[in-house]
């Protein structure tokens, strides 16, 4: 096949691990697609990204991109990649992660994250469930919805990551679905742009198990269930409670200017080390 | 022109339930693989929005700027 015959995205891509592990029409392809679209959009170039995962499906994402990644443990990609920005804070540092990789077993780095505004940006892949290990209840998905752990039902309230996140301090909040690509790639982009923490939650389709357990067979299906509960946060936020249960909130949750941590870090070197005698130096090793 | 790599489409029919111009087909053959690969038929209502390359999940669709056929 000619080379000008390819997607526009597969310059991005390495090729040669291609087709990637996904089940046909699961959102995280059309997740690939959109971040490219904001970051060319951006006007960043890929070379200035370092990609970081933890583990599900979702977390396999960077393992097909052309860039510098890490794939590290579960629910632990957001402390990596504060590492990688602390040491290397030139780079974008970027993190893929699932529902269950985010809010379960890391949950607390999330917050924390968000609390100390480090700039990261956080793509939360969010399919209301675990897909990789066979379709757990996680703590996104909905009261009610069905599980391979959850075959009466989930009982419990899940968690409105976006609301959650925003509370706990991120700069940049976004929500929308795969059923917005136009949409979800312009807040990449602001996402991409703004120094601090950025978390973009994309509710996503899972047909494999979210799909098949919860009585909607294909990808197209859901899709356009997902298109059809979603209401823009502006409109939401004049409804009561009632009126928006069973909807998906979409929209800008947040986009302010705050310090960031690796910058105030690296200006307190330069103006301690810098600028002062040794004597005057404080540390956590000497009496002072 | 509208090229689908028959090596990476998985047939989810995702670009033939979405696409808004209703340019793609379904096929009636199956190919070695057990894939249903859609047909891009209706060239000439294509407007080139590109809607189907940002949501094909398997990046096998590549729709061309300037139609050289
Ligand atoms: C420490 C640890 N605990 C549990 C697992 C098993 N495990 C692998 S992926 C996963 C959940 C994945 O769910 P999610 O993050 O929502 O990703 P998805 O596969 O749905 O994209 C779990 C529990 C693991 N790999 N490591
Ligand atoms: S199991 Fe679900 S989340 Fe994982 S690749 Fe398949 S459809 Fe996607
Ligand atoms: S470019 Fe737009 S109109 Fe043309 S086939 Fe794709 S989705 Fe349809
Ligand atoms: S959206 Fe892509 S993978 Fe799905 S049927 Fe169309 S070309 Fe094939």
């Amino acid at each position: 096949m000619d080379k000008t015959h390819e997607s526009r995205f597969m310059k991005y891509l390495r090729k040669d691990r291609l087709p990637h592990i996904f089940c046909a029409g699961c959102g995280n392809g059309i997740v690939i697609n959109t971040f490219f679209n904001g970051m060319e959009l951006a006007e960043i170039d890929l070379s200035d990204i370092v990609m970081v995962s933890g583990i599900g499906c979702s977390s396999r994402i960077p393992g097909y991109v052309k860039c510098d990644s890490l794939h590290t443990t579960h629910g632990r990609p957001i402390s990596f990649a504060t590492g990688i920005k602390i040491a290397k804070s030139d780079l974008n540092v970027v993190v893929f992660t699932g529902d269950g990789d985010a809010a379960a077993i890391g949950g607390n780095h999330l917050i924390h994250g968000a609390r100390r505004n480090i700039d990261l940006t956080v793509i939360c892949i969010n399919n209301s469930i675990y897909g990789m290990t066979g379709g757990q209840i996680s703590p996104t998905s909905p009261k009610g919805s069905y599980g391979s752990t959850a075959p009466y039902g989930a009982m419990e309230k899940p968690f409105d990551l976006s609301e959650l996140v925003s509370a706990a301090g991120a700069t940049y909040v976004a929500r929308w679905t795969t059923a917005h690509p136009l949409q979800l790639s312009m807040s990449i982009k602001d996402a991409l742009n703004n120094k601090g923490f950025s978390f973009i939650e994309v509710i996503s389709q899972c047909p494999t198990y979210f799909g098949r357990k919860n009585q909607m067979r294909s990808s197209i299906e859901m899709m356009k269930w997902m298109k059809s509960v979603s209401i823009v946060k502006k409109k939401a936020d004049k409804m009561d409670e009632k009126k928006l249960e069973g909807k998906i909130i979409v929209g800008e949750f947040v986009n302010k200017e705050e310090p960031e941590l690796s910058d105030e870090i690296y200006k307190l070197i330069k103006e301690e080390w810098d600028e002062k005698p040794s004597s005057e130096l404080k540390s956590a090793y000497m009496e002072d | 022109m509208i090229t689908i790599d028959e090596k990476l489409c998985k047939g989810c029919n995702i670009c033939i339930e979405l696409c808004p111009r209703q340019v793609y087909e379904e096929s009636k053959t199956i190919d070695s693989k057990g894939v249903l690969i859609p047909i891009p038929k209706y060239l000439e209502e294509c407007r080139k929005c590109e809607l189907c390359t940002l949501l094909c999940p398997d990046q096998a669709i590549s729709v061309d700027e300037e139609d050289e056929s």
